[in-house]
Formats: C-alpha cells, structure tokens, sequence
C-alpha cells in the first residue's frame, strides 16, 4: 500500500519533468521497463524523506550556531541517548522498508522469469559478436543483424551469448539489461506494450568498436505486421551456414542490418559450447539432439539427470 | 629475443596531443631540473627528503605525488568531457576510440591508485603517529618504501604515455577483453604492473600503521581514546590487508593469462572471466571504503574543532565506522546485478548494500549534532565539510538506489552511475582530503594556506561538480551508457555540454588551489604558525610545533581523555617545560628505498616490454637490496638531551610569545 | 653484536617502542595478508578444478605416494623447526644451527619433489597451458612452491647470521618471524595436500 500510494505521488509530482524525457529509463514502453520507473521513483522518495531534512538540518544549523550570533554554546555536550536512538532508529526503519521493497521487486523483476500473458512467447537468441548484435529466431528459422523485431504485447525470452569479449544487452524502454558471456547463457525476457522503434546497445564497453555496437528494436503493432518483418527477411534470400557466422565474427564497426533467411540448425548451441565444451558442467538445457559430442572423459550433466535426482530427494 | 624484448621504434607516440603533453612535460620537466642543479640542491633533496623515513616528510611526498597525479587524471577528464560534447549528432570529435578508450582507463587508474589512495595515505601518514603521541611507525624504513613503491606504479603509468600505450579495457580490465586473444598490446601489462607494484606498498603501509597504532600509543591512550581519524585510518588499514592481497592475486592471475598461456580468465581451456570480476570486485569495494573512511575521520575532526566541541556520538562513530569496514566486504556482487545471478542471491547483495547507508547515515547525523550548539568558523575546512554533507547524502542516496537490484537492472554502467561515484569520490573522499589538506597544512608547513584562495577553491569545486555531475545523473536516466566515444542523440547534446563546461568550472577550482599554495609559500614568512596550534586544535598533533619536531614528542604525553590535548589545556598540563629530558632513538635515513622503487619500476617496465634478462637482473636486484638493508649497520641514532631541550624550549617560547 | 651488546643496546628503549615484539607482530600480520592470497588462489581452484576442457583430471595425475613423500617432509621440517628453536631460546647456537640445516634439508627434499613432479606433469603434455584446472593446480601448488623456496632462502641467511652474530636478540626476533612463516606454510600445505591431492585424487 505504502508502496502504491507513495508511487501514485511521485508520479503526479514528476509528471512535468518525466513530460520532458523521450527516449531513456524514464520512459518506458513496456511493462518491465514500467515496474522499473515505479520501483525508482518509490526508491527515490522514500530516501529523499531522510536526505532533504539532513541537507536543511546542515544549511540551518551552520547559519545558527556561525560564531558572533551569540547562540547557545555547549562545548561538552557530546552524548544524548534520546538523539543516538533517534538517528540510529530513521535509517534503520528506511532500510526495513526499502529492504522488504527490494526483496519483493527483486523476484518480481527477476529477469530469468517469464513474463505472464496470454500470448505464447517468442524465443530470440542474441549473440554479441565484436561489434554487432546477431538475432537468432530458433522457431521462425532467421537470422538478422543489428535489427530485432517482435509484436506488441508479446513476451520475447531472450537467451543470451557471446562470441568473444563481454557485452550486455541493453533496450532502455524496455527494461532490463543482462550480460552476454562467452560460452554460458543467461537469460532475459522482455515485452513491448506500446508499437515502436526502440534503441537497443550494447551496455558494457567492449573494446573500440563499442559506441557503434547498436541496433534497433522494432515493436510491430500487429502480429500481421511482424509476419511482414519475417517474410521481409526470408525474402533476403541469404542463408547464415557456419562459414558465413565465421565470416561475421570478424570484427567490423557499424555493421549494417543484415538479414538472413535461413539459419544452420542449433547454431545458437555451438556458439556456446565452442567454450562450454572446456567446462566441468555446463548451465545450457536445451541442447539439440544433433549437436556436437562432448569430448571424450567429459561427464555431461544433463537437465533429466539432475532432475530425477531433485524428484528422489 | 631483441635485447629489448617488444621495444622498438614503433612503440614511441605519433598522436600530436600525445606528442604536445611530452614536450610540455619535458620542458617541464628541464626547467625543474635545472632550477635544482642552479640551487645546488640535489644533496639536500636527496637527503632530507627522498630517503627520508620520518613519517611526517613521507606524507608530504605522498600529498605531492597526489596532486602531481592529480593535474595527470584531470588532463584526462577534460579531454573525455571535451571529446564528448563535440562527438555529438554523429560526429567524431577530436580522440579516436584507440586514444580515447586508453585515456577514460587511466583516468580512472589515475584517479583512484594514484591520486586519492597517495592523498589517504599521504594524510595519514602525516597525522596518525601525532595524533596517538609516537614518535615514529612501526617500521620506518618499510614506510619509505611503500612510498616509492606508489612511485614506482605512477611511473610505469605514465612511462605507458610515451612508450607504447596504456590499457584500453576500462579501469577494471574485465577479461577476456583484458586477455591476450583482444588486448595483445603493451597496454594491459602496463596497468597490471603499476597496479601491482603500487598494491604491494599499500599492503605494507596497511601492516605497518596496524602495528603503529595497536603497538604504540602513547601511555594512557586507550583504543576507545584515540582520536576518531586514527580510528578511520584504523579500519581503512584493516580493509587494505583484508583486500589488497585479492587485488594482487587477481592481477597474478591475469599476468600468468598473458605471460604464460594460463586459462584463469581466457574464454576457450575452460577459463571463467566470471572469477575476475568476483575478485576484482572483492577487493574494488572494500577499496571505496579504503578512500572515504579516513575522509569521514578528517570530517569528524574538523567539524569538532570548528565548532569548538567535543565529537558527538564517539563511540556511534567508531562502531560505524567498523560496521562500514566489516558489511564492505560481503557487498561486491552489487558490481554486477545484471550478470544472471538468481533473484535470491541479488536480492541478499542488495539488501547487504542497503545496510550500510545505516552506520553512514548516523555518521551524517553525529556531525549535524555537532554542529548544534557548537560555535562555528566558516574557516576553509569546514566549508568543505558543509559542503560534502549536502553533496555526499545526494551521492549515497543514489548508491542507495543503484543496490535496489530492479533499479540497477536499468541503470548498471549509464552515465547515473559515473555519477554516482563520483558523486561519492568526490564529494565524499577527495573533499575529505582537501578539507584535512586545509586543516593540517600549517601543522605540516609551519606557515598558513591563503584562505581567500581556498574559498574561491571551494566554490569553484562544488559548483563545478555539481554541474559536471549532475547532468550525468539525467543522462543516465536518458539511456546513456558509459565509456562512449561519440553519441548521435540530440536529447543528450544539452547535457554533455553542461557536464564540460563543468569540468572547466572544478579546472578554475584546482588553479585556485595551486595559487592558493604559491601565495602561501611567497608570503611564508608573513604567516608563520609560531604556536603550532592555530586552530585551538583538541588533539595530540596541535601541541606540537609546526612544523612538528622531527623526533615529534620530547616526552610522550599521557593521554587521559579523547580530546587530549583540550584536556591538557584545561589542566593547564598543556605546554609543559622539563628540566631533563632522555636521549631519543631514532631511525636513519636510508637510500634503500628510493633504490629499491628505482628497481621495482625497472622490474615492471621489463616484463611490459619482454625484457627477460632486466626482469632477472632488477628482481635479483631487489632481493639482494632488501637483504643487505636488512644487515645495513647505522639504521638508528639518539638525539642527545640538549639538543631536545633547545629545540623544546625554543618552541615553548614562540608559545608563550604568540 | 654479542648478545651483552644487544642487551645494553634495549636498554636505551626505555620510552621507545620495543622493536622485536613489533616485528614479529607486523610479520603475523603480513602473514595474515598472505593467508588471504593464499585464499584467493584456493577459490579460484574450487571454481576451475572441474574445467579439464577434456584433458587430464586430478585423479588421472596425482601421484599420491609422491605427495605424501613431500608432505611428510614438510610435516617433519616444521618439527625441527620447532627444535631449532628451543635451543635458539636456551642459547644454544651449535643446537640451532644443526636443526636449521635439518630443517632446511627436509624443506629441499619437499621442494625437490615438487620440482619433479611438476617436470613429470609438463613433459607428460599436462602443463598449466592444457586447462583451466591444471592452471590453477599449477598456480596454487607453484605459489605454495614459491613460499616455501624464499623461506629456503631465507633459512641460509639467517644460518649465516646466526653461525656469525650468535643469538642476539635480532636474530632471535628474525628466527621467530622465519618460523612463523615456515608453520604457516605447514599449515597451507595441509590445505593444499587436503583440497588439491586428496579431495582430487578421489
């Protein structure tokens, strides 16, 4: 409740300034990236309750007790268990509620959950490679480059790599950002609730062709629109093999959209195990049938393993 | 294998801006060293100062090394504020990406390792053994070489500016960007050796001030009696040997990647880059603290000296101080929300993080009660303590918020959080450091700073940061993410100008500090501090002279309340004349140091270039330098009675004459 | 300096600090910074030892009764260290110096050991280059190594010393920072030996 109403506040009260801010955090267009506004401005007001007292309480109390006003002066006074109690107590009380506060949005906000809507969601596999962004649509079939696109009210489960350096995956409208290291994935899972051209980057610098390593995400604002988009792509006629991935790992700058229609079969999976196969476990559950062995000695956990042993115990 | 490893022609700069700062610092450079040849000073500088081991000279030659550095880092800051307010709408601005990523990472490197950790140790150094009445460190010779340690690491970082080039990873050289497969360059080897030849130092002073302060206090002075910026340097030298040694086994790591085809933190042979940035961190947060602690304690001092009362809430200082020090360390995962770690696991860092705004926030409200019924000079450390109050509860609200894990989820590496530690750095650390240079100046010169200078320092500073900072704040909100070379959003055009102009506000701030000092050393004879206690100081150090005697404490003093020498003061204790005084045992100077710090820049240089036979010869030269200091005959002398007794007395005469 | 010289020498410490008891504490200290170095490095194998990028895993390597060789030397050292000590605390100089050269013996025979087994692993094909756990292996084994090689160095001069200067109290103060170091090595080892070989060979 306290939450809600205090956010109803900031809102109102922020309006004029928020009215300003096109594009950025404070503008969001879809629900995550909405929550993410609230929970800042909720943050923000509830510590400015003790901030905007301490910076009066110092400008007043340095213009009182200046020398030559002739003030009260107490050289001794040094300890008051009244005052101590009082100031250890208002942080503690704040920390509590923006503990509990930060609890709660934390799980809800956890990027590796789904979103919960009616629509089923879409699948993108997104690799950074030095300096571009390759979309993989494991379901459609394509491959695109420094272009995303999705329907609006649509959730969109982003699994996340990189080819090389680390970067994060970042459309501030959208909300969250996560990290694309090489050989693991992590995950993220975005909506657009408003149709729209949204910028995307990367969000963690990556060597020099960084401030080029952006694209576009496109909210279409129909599911008929975002067919279009597909078979736009499909229409390029070109196809992503394995050498044409090598090719495009080459590190080029500002790399134009490109667009593949079909795309080799579990390329998403090699790009990760290429390092993953080094590791003594690996964190990917989803492996296609087809793909590479692992090598020989290398005990592979397998998601059904360990999940019949979490059902015996 | 060349005789000089990678060294060849091709490493010297062809970048013109490169080239012009060379020159300048050469001639520089030339002048200075001409001006001392002239003045037939080189004996003198040599020993009296470079091999000194008295604390008191060695934190001023740590202060000098900070703001020589400083006018280095700032160099840089300009240069990036500059280039981003012209890199907008698409254009290029005036510093590539392969000069500009090269100067945001020194910057940061600068600013951090050489700036604000020398001014720290350089106060600390200066004032600790005063404050609790020793006449020395624990090891005076291992302080004089922790010094020319950092040195010898500010050295290799700006040697990297004429030969070769710096790292181009950022200041925290996150593989496997850092690694040999994308950074195949002299530049990383030069940050892991600056860093870690300057780590090692702060190591030893860490060891060395712990056993000064629990070894040697003077009789009588209880731990819970010691004053409270010995206190903070106290915990900040607990978090430098907690964390320090996880700096240094980071950068071994990443050395070992580089030099030798390890795979700590390489993407292929099973590395985990996911480990560096852990340790990195481990050690990256507790360092933050390692800054603002001491800085805390020089507030804490000054707003009881100038207000003319005791501290309030000693003991709530102190247990705050330590709980700061101790949730420090449990808190480094906040660096990295947006890794994938679970929700849980965020959420507890979080929450950890948060916690620490508790002890900071009783520190803000013990110094608001100190000021209530106090009477206050507006002299120049209190306006910079008055100022950090407003401008650090902005920076740790914003801290505060960035630990919510939903919120740094969109905010992580934008602009907000340039802002917010700078915000922190700045109007925490670095104007604790100028508040404790204004406050103890005269104590460490014996003569005044300019205060009008001061005051046009302050304001300049404190206008300048706020709007070079701030706008940083509405970027961040406006989607700008950090280390971009050029931008081509026109929202953004606005800010990024304000954020320059800025940056040339605190420019006018640093100039004013530097005529500050030459118009306090043109009029030195004018504004002589002849009682040693100009401020009507509560503490050890104000009953000294000013400078202080080199032996510092004819008698050590007993110690009987927090406030010592107001104590004394009031017994009228205070100043007393003895008619026989002991012989004092003193520690000598030694050139080991300085050679020692000559061969450990030798020894990282070496390995930057591949330099394999003056690694050996300068490490064997290390090691045969430390053993034969170790068996030096001469290391200490006494100081006769009479001298001490004229030196006494002459300083009790100024007294009572001022 | 004979040791009525270094007595008449302490007594002028009356009001200044007493150097040997501060040395040895700084040392304790500096050893803790160690212990934290030491705790880095063990981590970063707990997260790297599984990672074999298909090469060799500890159980395939390790050789168990090598390792025990050089543990029970080391084990041994710290013992006479301890010997050396006691009869560095009676005054006994001919008594310290025989168990330093014992002490030392055994700790050559530890090193020795891990020189051949790291010469063995290399030119096996299981150097630190193959993986990321062998690197770590390597590093943590070759750290401890390191530690172990400067207190070698460490145990000659201060036999020089003493068979020199006798038992003053500098060179007592220094034999008790040396054998502070060489337990805490003893101690590590037996991290190592537990974590690494062990825990590993299983």
């Amino acid at each position: 409740m306290l939450t809600r109403n205090l956010s109803k506040i900031a809102l109102m009260a922020l309006v004029a300034l928020l009215a300003g801010c096109q594009g950025g955090v404070l503008d969001p267009k879809g629900q995550i990236g909405i929550q993410e506004k609230e929970l800042i401005i909720t943050a923000t007001i509830l510590m400015l309750l003790v901030v905007v007292p301490v910076i009066l309480m110092t400008l007043y109390f340095a213009w009182k007790y200046r020398e030559g006003r002739g003030e009260a002066y107490e050289p001794k006074w040094s300890h008051s268990t009244k005052i101590e109690t009082i100031v250890w107590a208002i942080p503690i009380l704040i920390i509590i509620v923006l503990g509990w506060i930060t609890y709660k949005t934390t799980h809800e906000l956890d990027p590796y959950k789904p979103i919960a809507s009616d629509e089923e969601h879409i699948t993108v596999e997104v690799v950074s490679l030095n300096w571009k962004w390759l979309f993989i649509y494991p379901d459609l079939g394509i491959a695109t480059v420094n272009e995303l696109a999705f329907p609006t009210n649509v959730p969109v489960e982003y699994k996340i790599t990189s080819a090389g350096t680390m970067n994060a995956f970042f459309i501030p409208q959208l909300g969250s950002m996560i990290y694309s290291m090489a050989g693991m994935e992590t995950k993220l899972h975005l909506i657009a609730n408003e149709p729209g051209v949204y910028d995307g980057f990367s969000a963690n610098y990556s060597g020099g062709g960084f401030s080029g390593m952006k694209f576009k995400a496109i909210a279409t604002e129909t599911k008929e629109d975002f067919q279009a988009w597909v078979d736009k792509v499909k229409a390029s006629g070109e196809a992503l093999t394995t050498e044409r991935y090598e090719a495009l790992v080459e590190p080029t700058e500002y790399h134009p959209v490109e667009y593949f229609a079909t795309v080799k079969e579990g390329l998403f999976f090699d790009i990760i195990w290429e390092y993953m196969g080094d590791h003594g476990r690996i964190d990917y559950f989803d492996k296609p049938d087809y793909a590479a062995q692992p090598p020989a000695g290398f005990e592979l956990l397998e998601r059904k393993a360990r999940e019949s042993e979490e059902a015996s115990q | 294998m060349s005789f000089l490893g990678k060294l060849s022609w091709d490493a010297l700069p062809y970048d013109p801006i490169v080239i012009g700062t060379l020159t300048v610092v050469a001639i520089g450079g030339a002048f200075l060293f001409a001006l001392i040849t002239k003045m037939k000073k080189w004996g003198w500088l040599w020993r009296e100062w470079l091999t000194s081991v008295d604390h008191k000279r060695l934190g001023i030659m740590y202060i000098i090394l900070a703001f020589v550095m400083l006018i280095r880092g700032f160099a840089d800051a300009i240069m990036m504020r500059t280039q981003l307010a012209l890199a907008t709408n698409g254009s290029e601005g005036y510093l590539p990406p392969d000069h500009y990523d090269q100067i945001f990472t020194a910057h940061g490197v600068i600013m951090i390792i050489f700036v604000a950790m020398p001014f720290m140790t350089g106060l600390m150094n200066l004032i600790v053994p005063l404050q609790i009445g020793a006449r020395d460190v624990a090891f005076p010779f291992l302080n004089n070489l922790s010094f020319w340690l950092a040195v010898s690491g500010a050295l290799l970082v700006n040697i990297s500016l004429g030969l070769g080039e710096f790292a181009k990873t950022g200041w925290v050289a996150y593989p496997p960007l850092s690694g040999l497969e994308f950074s195949p360059g002299v530049g990383v080897d030069y940050y892991i050796w600056a860093l870690q030849i300057s780590g090692l130092g702060t190591t030893l002073t860490g060891v060395n001030f712990l056993v000064t302060v629990l070894k040697m206090r003077t009789p009588g002075m209880k731990l819970m009696q010691m004053p409270i910026f010995t206190w903070t340097c106290t915990w900040a030298n607990v978090l430098i040997v907690a964390s320090f040694p996880i700096l240094t086994a980071a950068l071994a790591m990443l050395t070992l990647d580089r030099y030798l085809d390890f795979h700590f933190f390489t993407n292929d042979a099973g590395g985990n880059a996911m480990m560096y940035i852990n340790l990195f961190w481990a050690w990256g947060h507790p360092e933050v603290y390692i800054l603002v602690l001491p800085a805390f304690g020089i507030f804490s001092e000054v707003v009881s000296t100038f207000t003319g009362k005791r501290l309030f809430g000693y003991k709530s200082m102190v247990y705050a101080s330590g709980a700061i020090s101790i949730l420090g360390f449990i808190v480094w995962l906040h660096h990295f929300f947006t890794m994938g770690s679970s929700a849980s696991v965020n959420a507890f860092f979080g929450i950890m993080t948060m916690i620490i705004a508790i002890p900071t926030g009783v520190k803000l409200f013990n110094w608001l009660f100190t000021m209530y019924k106090g009477r206050i000079r507006m002299e120049v450390p209190m306006l910079w303590t008055i100022g950090f109050i407003i401008i650090f509860s902005i920076g740790g609200m914003t801290g505060v918020l960035l630990a919510v894990p939903g919120a740094d989820y969109v905010l992580h590496n934008s602009l907000f959080l340039i802002a917010h530690f700078h915000n922190t750095i700045i109007g925490g650390a670095v104007f604790g450091y100028f508040a404790g240079f204004t406050f103890w100046f005269s104590k460490a010169m014996g003569f005044h700073l300019d205060p009008k200078w001061g005051r046009v320092s302050f304001w300049c500073w404190t206008i300048g940061f706020l709007m070079a900072f701030m706008p940083l704040y509405v970027l961040g909100f406006l989607g700008m993410t950090r280390r971009l070379n050029h931008t081509d959003n026109p929202d953004w055009n606005i800010w990024l100008y304000i954020a320059a102009a800025g940056a040339f506000v605190i420019a006018i701030g640093i100039a004013a500090q530097f005529i500050q000092l030459f118009v306090a050393f043109r009029d030195r004879n004018k504004n002589k501090d002849t009682t040693g206690d100009p401020w009507n100081g509560h503490t050890l150090e104000w009953s000294l002279a000013s400078p202080p005697q080199f032996y510092n404490f004819a008698k050590l003093p007993h110690v009987e309340d927090i406030d010592a020498f107001t104590d004394m003061k009031e017994k009228g204790t205070a100043y007393q004349r003895h008619a026989k005084y002991e012989p004092i045992h003193m520690p000598s100077n030694t050139n080991a140091g300085p050679i020692m710090g000559a061969l450990a820049t030798a020894f990282g240089f070496a390995f930057v270039w591949h330099i394999w036979w003056l690694v050996a010869a300068s490490f064997v030269g290390l090691i045969v330098a430390f053993i034969a200091r170790s068996y030096a005959s001469g290391k200490d002398y006494y100081v006769q009675p009479d001298e001490v007794a004229r030196i006494e007395n002459e300083h009790l005469d100024n007294v009572a004459k001022g | 300096m004979s040791t009525h010289a270094a007595a008449h020498h302490d007594a002028h410490h009356d009001e200044h600090h007493d150097t040997g008891r501060n040395t040895v504490f700084g040392f304790w200290i500096y050893l803790m910074t160690d212990c934290i170095l030491f705790a880095s490095f063990f981590a970063t194998y707990a997260v790297l030892f599984m990672n074999t990028a298909g090469g060799a895993s500890g159980s395939e390597i390790f050789d168990l009764k090598l390792v025990a060789g050089g543990t029970a030397a080391l084990l041994l050292s710290s013992i006479t260290f301890g010997f050396a000590m006691i009869s560095a605390y009676k005054q006994n100089k001919s008594g310290t110096l025989f168990w330093l050269a014992v002490t030392f013996l055994f700790g050559a025979v530890f090193i020795g050991l891990e020189i051949y087994e790291f010469n063995h692993l290399i030119h096996a094909g299981h150097g630190p280059s193959e993986s990321a756990f062998l690197t770590a292996f390597f590093s943590l084994v070759g750290l401890h190594g390191l530690h172990v090689t400067a207190g070698l160095i460490w145990l000659i001069i201060l036999f020089i010393e003493v068979s020199k200067s006798g038992l003053g109290n500098q060179q007592l103060t220094r034999l008790s920072c040396l054998s502070l170091f060489w337990h805490f090595l003893d101690i590590v080892w037996i991290c190592v030996f537990t974590v690494v070989y062990l825990m590993g060979a299983m």
